[in-house]
């Protein structure tokens, strides 16, 4: 497929390695020369200096023979004139753009085919979700849900005191008494589908495949204890911190909001009655004390700087604060991996998946991923299939599949029953089935998984 | 430095290489030539080994490698593909000396041309194409061609960039189309049509297919050997004509071919390099003719040796109909003149480039009006899009090294005690892909006047002419070897 990117940021480079990867031609598209030039230089794609959302500089790019076009400079703006200009230009192409302001939210919806848009992604508000699925369920470093939320992909720590942490994966059943999947382990940044002959170690991050009905279960066996998340400290106003403010703030939880600029604290006292604003530098341990870190369920860093989301999550640990979500922008780095700051959320990458996952519907309108997430900081996937006519080897045994290296089926739905799969495990057309891959193999569909 | 991909990338050309030999060992078998076929065996099989071996150490390569590896990487294949590539010719003692042998390769490389034989036409018929074919394999680059045919690097990595900058030449390379890998085979594909356009057309003149063949790839890279010791100069009117032709189209920008194919075709007419080519070579046709003109019976012998001549040299091919160096002198200062220029940026020929040539003017212009009116602020613009100061850095850095490199290697030839005249045009010739000079490296003499050093210099300066100097001059720089 032929790909235009708009804005050769952190997203648009994230989103056309990822599109490479899969097979497309991409044209990337910025106003910063030097930008481009970096970035020709490491990824096999062209590039075209100049103004997205001017109509000659689009022609020149190829809009007429493209398929695609994805807006993801940082204006809102111009993301939004560079899918209208493009949409004129050719009426078959489908449009992407980011759409980061709130203001907009609504009228983006009741105008989208006046725009020309085919989706519309917003980083901070899918981060914002994400952050409050994971504040509703403390103890998971992150879920996926999949099957309509009957199954869920969580990701769990395993610490020294863990009682995991020593024994071998064939003698977990017996500690967790329900039917559970490890689908991945990230160790020393390798991500691996284990054997059975795998040792769960300190440090490793494990991946675990589970009923959703069977979450809580696994939490109070594995004894990690459930707080209710009632007090929660947000560090930072920014618009991740808006959207997540004002969802616990329909769930009626306490939320007090700390953040540095003064205009932006009045800001949001405005649009969120409900919450307290605090006007402070959340850096300052002072601060957080006098706030309550020490007695809040839940710590979220959210400021504009990686480094300080770090240190105060760090401080935040060594408050024994029950849970901790950080938000960092910068993963490429593997750093987070090592700290303690609990669960890592970066809203770029959350909105490159979204992406990616519509390029890849768009490309087999049959047989496509109806759910994707990454897992494992992007080492890993998890997809879910809907099993169809054109689905080899239904109804054999999972045990006689030549299935791929690297390759797990981690759970087969059918109507109602959720199944984790063993060996004698089968699937029917109609069943929905979960499969995760790990390093660089591209499962675009179910017969993918396949040898041959 | 990532030596081990530096490796593995050799020894994937030097496979590359093999490949293209296997073409000559069956005409030598053919013509049960035994001495060239056992030459060209024993070459292809010592190029095997030492690609198998370098390929076996460096399998597990890291894929990562930036600029400094792109032109060290250029610059040393080169170098391995002259050495191993000569060998047929000394194998089969059609050459006996070595370095004339490694002269006459890299001349073929390089597209220059320039022969130390006086005598081709006792070649074996497998050794002359393999001469000729040089000139095919070094016009569009083998790295080029690598590029096309092998997923060299990870999929979807970014600097075989560096790869197509380094060996590809102009001012400011760029892609066709986003993937590398299709870019470089829409070049080929480009080159091979219009190579197999130009055989076509020299059949039609009744050419035999060999003949054709030699003649259309020498052209196709706008090198310059011929297998007659007269050129192109016994054959008739017509072939000389499409010889013309194809040189000309040859020596065009092979985006502006691609733009055609897209049919953009406002954009090839708009192109000022494609305009100042034309322009340069119609008002060099028009003078030297009028200069030369009772020195042939009629007009159109005049214009037909001229145009000839004027193609031949603009686009560096070199080969030639009649002896230029018994023109008067202005004709000679003009044809001089456009060894210098040389034809388009992207395409097989050498020389300065008329893309550069143009922004080197421009830049000129620019200057000279800032000295009279220090507070105006003006950009150089090329084909309405303004040049970044970087592009016209590069391009003044490069008119340097240019003048440098010329300067110093017509002193070091000097030494060899030939005329004036001899010295900067063979230099002149060499460093831009010619062939042909003036008085004793004219065009119905050859190289064999030079010694062995001046003829590892005028080596060097065709290597260093055809990937524009840098991957050449850095091999001798110390930071180059460097750790990181």
């Amino acid at each position: 497929m032929k790909i235009l990117i708009a804005g050769d940021g952190k997203v648009g480079m994230t989103l056309a390695k990822k599109l490479l990867l899969e097979d497309n031609d991409v044209t990337l598209i910025d106003i910063n020369q030097s930008v481009l030039d970096s970035t020709v230089e490491r990824i096999d794609v062209m590039t075209l200096q100049g103004n997205a959302a001017s109509m000659e500089v689009l022609k020149q790019a190829g809009v007429m023979n493209a398929d695609l076009l994805i807006a993801v400079t940082s204006a809102d703006e111009i993301n939004l004139l560079c899918c209208m200009t493009a949409h004129i230009l050719n009426k078959k192409l489908h449009t992407i753009a980011r759409m980061r302001n709130p203001e907009y939210g609504d009228q983006i919806y009741e105008m989208r085919d006046v725009f020309g848009l085919s989706m519309t992604v917003n980083p901070e508000r899918q981060a914002a979700l994400e952050i409050e699925r994971l504040l509703k369920y403390p103890g998971f470093l992150k879920r996926d849900t999949f099957a309509k939320g009957r199954v869920e992909i969580v990701e769990l720590r395993i610490d020294e005191e863990s009682k995991l942490c020593g024994v071998p994966l064939y003698d977990m059943g017996s500690i967790v008494k329900c039917k559970v999947l490890i689908c991945a382990v990230s160790r020393d940044c390798e991500v691996f589908i284990p054997g059975g002959d795998y040792v769960f170690k300190q440090g490793d991050r494990i991946f675990v495949t589970a009923a959703s009905d069977h979450l809580t279960t696994l939490l109070r066996n594995l004894g990690i204890v459930q707080h209710k998340v009632k007090n929660v400290l947000l560090c930072g106003g920014g618009g991740v911190s808006f959207y997540l403010a004002q969802q616990l703030e329909k769930s009626g939880i306490n939320v007090q909001l700390i953040e540095q600029d003064e205009k932006r604290c009045i800001e949001l006292a405005c649009q969120l009655p409900q919450i307290n604003v605090i006007h402070g530098d959340a850096s300052n341990q002072f601060l957080l004390e006098s706030e309550g870190i020490n007695d809040c369920d839940a710590l979220v860093t959210m400021t504009g700087l990686d480094e300080m989301n770090m240190i105060i999550s760090l401080f935040g640990t060594r408050c024994k604060v029950p849970q901790i979500i950080t938000k960092v922008d910068h993963t490429e780095n593997n750093i987070q991996d090592s700290l303690p700051i609990g669960s890592v959320v970066c809203p770029k990458d959350l909105c490159c998946t979204n992406i990616v996952r519509y390029v890849r519907a768009m490309q087999n309108a049959v047989g496509a991923a109806i759910t994707m997430h990454t897992i494992a900081d992007g080492q890993a996937e998890a997809m879910e299939f809907m099993v169809d006519d054109n689905t080899q080897h239904c109804g054999e045994p999972l045990k006689n599949l030549p299935i791929r290296k690297n390759v797990l089926i981690a759970c087969i739905t059918s109507g109602r029953r959720t199944d984790i799969p063993n060996g004698d495990s089968t699937f029917r057309k109609g069943d929905r089935i979960i499969v995760v891959s790990s390093g660089d193999q591209v499962i675009k569909q179910l017969n993918d998984i396949f040898v041959g | 430095m990532n030596y081990k991909m530096l490796g593995r990338l050799i020894s994937q050309i030097l496979l590359v290489e093999a490949v293209f030999m296997l073409p000559a060992l069956f005409i030598s078998l053919h013509d049960r030539q035994w001495g060239a076929s056992k030459a060209f065996a024993y070459t292809i099989l010592i190029i095997a080994i030492v690609a198998g071996g370098m390929f076996a150490v460096c399998r597990n390569a890291q894929k990562k490698i930036y600029a400094r590896e792109g032109l060290v990487c250029v610059g040393v294949s080169w170098i391995f593909m002259s050495v191993l590539g000569c060998l047929p010719f000394y194998f089969s003692g059609e050459i006996p000396h070595f370095i004339d042998a490694l002269f006459e390769i890299v001349s073929g490389f390089t597209t220059t041309g320039a022969s130390i034989l006086s005598n081709v036409e006792a070649l074996s018929r497998g050794i002359m194409y393999w001469r000729s074919f040089s000139h095919w394999i070094g016009g569009m680059g083998v790295l080029v061609f690598l590029l096309a045919v092998v997923p060299v690097a990870g999929q979807g990595s970014g600097f075989t960039m560096h790869l197509l900058r380094a060996e590809s030449p102009g001012p400011n390379v760029g892609k066709l189309v986003p993937r590398m890998g299709q870019t470089a085979k829409i070049l080929y594909m480009m080159y091979v049509l219009l190579t197999i356009l130009n055989i076509v057309f020299l059949m039609f003149g009744g050419l035999p297919l060999f003949d054709s063949v030699c003649i259309g790839i020498g052209t196709a890279g706008t090198g310059g050997f011929g297998i007659k010791n007269d050129s192109i100069a016994s054959y008739s009117p017509y072939i000389q004509n499409v010889c013309t032709v194809f040189m000309i189209l040859f020596g065009v920008n092979f985006s502006c071919y691609y733009l055609l194919l897209i049919k953009e075709w406002k954009a090839v007419f708009k192109d000022e390099e494609l305009r100042m080519y034309i322009g340069v070579i119609l008002g060099s046709v028009a003078i030297i003719s009028c200069n030369v003109r009772g020195m042939y019976a009629t007009l159109e012998e005049t214009v037909r040796h001229v145009f000839f001549q004027v193609a031949s040299i603009i686009t560096t091919t070199g080969f030639g109909t009649t002896d230029f160096d018994l023109w008067p002198s202005l004709s000679k200062s003009i044809l001089l003149f456009l060894m210098v220029i040389g034809a388009c940026a992207g395409s097989t020929g050498g020389g300065l480039k008329c893309g550069r040539f143009l922004l080197l003017a421009k830049s000129l212009k620019r200057n000279i009006r800032q000295v009279l009116d220090p507070q105006k602020v003006s950009v150089v613009r090329n084909n309405g899009q303004m040049v970044s100061e970087k592009v016209l850095d590069n391009t003044n850095a490069y008119l340097v090294a240019y003048a440098f490199i010329v300067l110093f290697s017509f002193v070091l030839v000097s030494l060899d005690g030939q005329s004036m005249e001899t010295n900067v045009s063979a230099v002149i010739a060499c460093f831009n892909n010619i062939g042909p000079g003036f008085d004793a490296v004219g065009a119905t003499c050859n190289y064999s006047v030079f010694g062995t050093g001046t003829k590892l210099v005028l080596i060097m300066d065709m290597l260093a002419g055809r990937l524009e100097i840098f991957p050449i001059l850095i091999l001798l720089s110390r930071h180059t070897w460097k750790r990181r």
